[in-house]
């Protein structure tokens, strides 16, 4: 594949400025409010990246009180991700759920998060019970929210309990106020809610950079895949935009608390509000990597240009962009929607990052989209992305090629609260049971559920955002989709189970694993389900051939998710790692890990807390947090071999006409790798020799990875793992352990 | 829009004097005493000439800043505004001529604004400002 060269006179000319506003309702909203609970407190400003207290909110007694952040806390925890994992541990029991009152919405931005002088440092953790697999849940999140509750004098959040009527959280960080808010009128869905906060709690125009709101929409009420807008102001574009805490239905568990939205007034943001122990080094990493963005960039995967979408064509020229429920693996129409497209129909002039200091700026904006359907018909908007996920999950895997419907499928899930991967991947399972005749217009209600009928596919939608229709089953997500149709007698159970892509409960995100067994690990052997920021390996193994063994996928299974993991204790953003990376990369060492880039990150840790780590340092801070994760999924019934299995679809061809599709690959693969003839067999039984064959290795591969973790055949971490990390000190992680070793 | 330029014919990179002009920057716009703190930097080749670092007021830093704080004042400089920066320095990252600085002892960065401060003090009479058009933004 040739270079993308980036044409500015090819860029739509969009006034990037121009957007419906909602702000008639901010009178009503005004008047209606009533403070239900306030209390005064002494904001402060971390120091070296720590305030060491965090807030806990119980939104149905009123309780606000400040917790100290223990030194055990952080040694063991570190912040963000760790905080929430420890802090739910201690909320819930075992026989806690989604929407027991118990369950906790835990929001953690780490200690390094904040910091304005390099790319990707703005990140929120947050972590709640999943209405999707009643495990715990963590979502990486942009958005101005966490750098600004940390410097209103917080390192955490805690949300509990359920209101009866809606309320809104406000932390005034400036004046030292946090208010809870009844919240009876007004708008739900988040583009028009993040608006309308964000100029209400602004004390004047140069104060709305420093409001971020935690919103969701209406329909993460009526379904279980909800998920959490963070807002920052766009001062160029003169609006608010979002990033989502995306996966697992975090959003659901928001408004089953009746959470509106939570909104925190920061200080004016300046370059040393962490108070780092050594801002000199953090200078000095920070400008020499604007500089690398600079100048690479541009060559690699000009991600300021076209943000993650800049994949899309890569994917696709590979054979492993998902078209039609991950059936296929690239399409003839895929030019439509892909970055050369997207370059031209983005503004390009505005600056993208969403925390200060991203010099990788993928946050990119398509303005001046004006609104074909739904509730919002006729109003111009702004939609954020397209990211690569909402482009293969909203577009080819449901055979949607019309770039302006799949802006208005990206630009609804947002503001109704769902995930896009989510809505992708369960719109995906309901088109291909259509297909198959599992679903049909009376099952459907009437909704002609074809590959690429975008009209049926947003009806969908705005259904769910109703509580209405077959949107609400939908709305289930797959695996509870999987179970109903079952139920009802819709069609064969096996195919219905091959082709649901979940795991765990959560649906795959938008690569196709199916000829990367590294990938199919990385999917399915992770905490929280099927979601790529553990474990991406799929270019490693099957494009770039760097993990021949089982050994060496076992090794890559073993690092990258811990070292994935890690990002989400800091505060960082996992792109600006490896989506640039030096010039001189190739030739080190190791370049999949791209050291230079790691050895900042440890240099970032350091030079912020002052605790003095190396990458080897790095890697075991995450491996107690990960493996604590683990245990605590098998505390709440899950974590096991069992859990981890994959649906079929993932590990192989389901299905005679996509064996067919990659007839030659599989009938090569049928003599390289089982020494057997495919001569004279029928597709049918070629089919049965890989299931058989890709099956067994996928065992194999648990094995291997289990066994590099630490874990025992079952999945279960060892007392010796948990001892050689520290976990042993927390007795109640050593007692569920032990019910299964 | 307004641009510090140096002449090489005249200036000699500093072997005959006392760089007078990043001394007096320093002193009168930064209130440091330390020529190394300056907003242009001449330096000497070991073999003859020289090179400045200085701002040529390309705006490049105000496309990537993202608070605005970076803007052209009424002669076309680009003029930061502290109090709305937040210390990410992009714009030194950004700029190909390295005319935009980092003091460590700051929170913010720093660079030229064609203020003509140094003009006057050059005991060679190699600087001085001129009038050029100005660039189109472009997009980084």
């Amino acid at each position: 594949m040739s270079q993308l060269v980036f044409d500015p006179t090819k860029v739509m000319p969009i006034d990037h400025t121009k957007r419906t506003e909602y702000l008639d309702g901010l009178a009503a909203i005004k008047a209606d409010r009533k403070v239900l609970k306030e209390i005064t407190y002494t904001p402060s400003l971390p120091d070296k990246g720590y305030n060491n207290r965090s807030l806990y909110v119980n939104v149905d007694t009123l309780e606000i009180t400040e917790k100290p952040v223990t030194q055990q806390m952080k040694d063991v925890f570190i912040g963000g991700r760790g905080f929430g994992l420890f802090h739910l541990w201690n909320a819930v029991k075992p026989t806690t759920r989604w929407n027991d009152p118990e369950n906790e919405i835990i929001i953690s931005p780490g200690p390094v998060a904040g910091m304005t002088q390099y790319a990707g440092t703005g990140k929120s953790l947050v972590v709640s019970l999943s209405p999707q697999t009643d495990i715990p849940i963590d979502s990486n999140v942009g958005g101005y929210f966490g750098p600004l509750l940390k410097f209103s004098g917080f390192d955490a959040l805690e949300l509990q309990g359920k209101a009866n009527k809606d309320v809104i959280l406000f932390i005034d960080g400036v004046k030292g106020i946090i208010r809870v808010e009844e919240a009876p009128v007004g708008p739900v869905d988040s583009h028009v809610l993040g608006e309308v906060l964000t100029h209400l709690y602004a004390e004047d125009e140069a104060d709305l950079p420093n409001i971020s709101v935690v919103s969701t929409g209406a329909a993460a009420e009526h379904s279980l895949i909800g998920m959490l807008n963070f807002s920052f102001y766009d001062r160029r574009r003169k609006c608010v935009r979002f990033k989502q805490a995306g996966r697992g239905g975090i959003g659901t568990v928001f408004r089953d608390k009746r959470i509106r939205a939570l909104v925190v007034r920061g200080p004016k943001v300046a370059g040393d509000l962490n108070h780092p122990a050594d801002p000199k080094t953090i200078a000095k990493t920070g400008i020499k990597y604007h500089k690398e963005i600079r100048e690479n960039d541009p060559h690699q995967c000009m991600m300021r240009r076209n943000g993650t979408a800049h994949i899309v064509e890569i994917m696709d020229a590979y054979d492993l962009l998902p078209v039609h429920n991950f059936q296929y693996g690239s399409h003839p129409d895929v030019h439509r929607i892909d970055s050369s497209y997207w370059q031209q129909r983005c503004t390009q002039v505005t600056v993208d990052g969403c925390w200060y200091g991203c010099s990788m700026a993928c946050a990119k904006g398509a303005d001046g989209l004006i609104l074909q359907t739904g509730p919002y018909k006729g109003d111009m908007v702004t939609v954020d992305g397209p990211e690569y996920e909402n482009a293969a999950g909203l577009g080819s895997n449901c055979g949607v090629f019309d770039p302006d419907y799949l802006l208005e499928l990206n630009f609804y899930c947002d503001t109704y609260g769902i995930c896009t991967i989510t809505y992708g991947t369960l719109t995906a399972f309901v088109m291909e049971c259509y297909q198959r005749g599992i679903l049909d217009k009376q099952r459907t209600g009437g909704l002609e559920m074809t590959w690429g009928n975008a009209e049926a596919d947003l009806e969908m939608m705005h259904q769910m955002a109703r509580g209405e229709g077959f949107g609400k089953i939908a709305g289930m997500g797959v695996k509870k989709m999987k179970e109903y149709f079952i139920r009802n007698g819709y069609g064969d159970p096996q195919l219905i189970n091959d082709i649901g892509m979940e795991n765990k409960g959560l649906e795959y995100s938008q690569y196709m694993s199916k000829e990367s067994l590294a990938q199919q690990g990385g999917y399915a052997l992770t905490n929280k389900g099927p979601q790529h920021d553990e474990a991406w390996l799929i270019f490693m193994d099957m494009v770039n051939k760097q993990l021949p063994t089982f050994e060496d996928k076992a090794e890559a299974l073993y690092y990258f998710p811990l070292f994935r993991t890690w990002f989400g204790l800091n505060g960082f953003c996992k792109l600006p790692w490896n989506d640039v990376v030096p010039s001189d990369n190739a030739s080190q060492p190791e370049p999949q890990k791209v050291p230079e880039h790691v050895q900042n990150y440890v240099d970032l840790f350091s030079a912020t807390t002052g605790i003095q780590i190396d990458k080897e340092e790095l890697i075991r801070q995450s491996a107690k947090v990960y493996n604590f994760q683990r245990v605590f999924n098998i505390r709440m019934g899950k974590g096991l071999r069992l859990h981890d299995a994959a649906p079929y679809r993932s590990l192989g061809p389901v299905t005679k006409e996509e064996y067919e599709s990659r007839a030659e690959r599989y009938d090569q693969q049928i003599v390289t790798e089982m020494g057997l003839d495919p001569k004279g067999k029928s597709t049918e039984e070629k089919m049965a020799l890989h299931r058989e064959w890709r099956t067994g290795r996928f065992s194999q591969l648990m094995d291997a990875v289990y066994t590099r973790r630490g874990w025992t055949l079952d999945g279960v971490p060892t007392l010796a793992r948990l001892q050689e990390l520290g976990l042993d000190a927390f007795p109640e992680v050593v007692a569920v352990v032990k019910q299964h070793l | 829009m307004k641009q510090l330029v140096i002449d090489f014919k005249k200036c000699d990179a500093g072997r005959n004097c006392e760089h007078e002009c990043e001394l007096e920057c320093a002193v009168k716009v930064f209130k440091v005493d330390d020529p190394a703190k300056a907003a242009l930097q001449i330096k000497a080749y070991e073999d003859g000439g020289g090179i400045a670092v200085l701002c040529d007021q390309c705006g490049d830093c105000v496309v990537v800043c993202p608070t605005e704080a970076l803007k052209r004042n009424k002669l076309g400089a680009v003029i930061l505004n502290k109090t709305v920066c937040v210390g990410c320095f992009m714009c030194i990252g950004f700029c190909e001529k390295e005319a935009f600085m980092h003091n460590s002892d700051w929170i913010t960065p720093h660079k030229c604004t064609s203020c003509g401060i140094c003009v006057k003090v050059c005991p060679h009479g190699a600087l001085s400002i001129v009038d050029v058009p100005e660039p189109a933004a472009r997009i980084l």
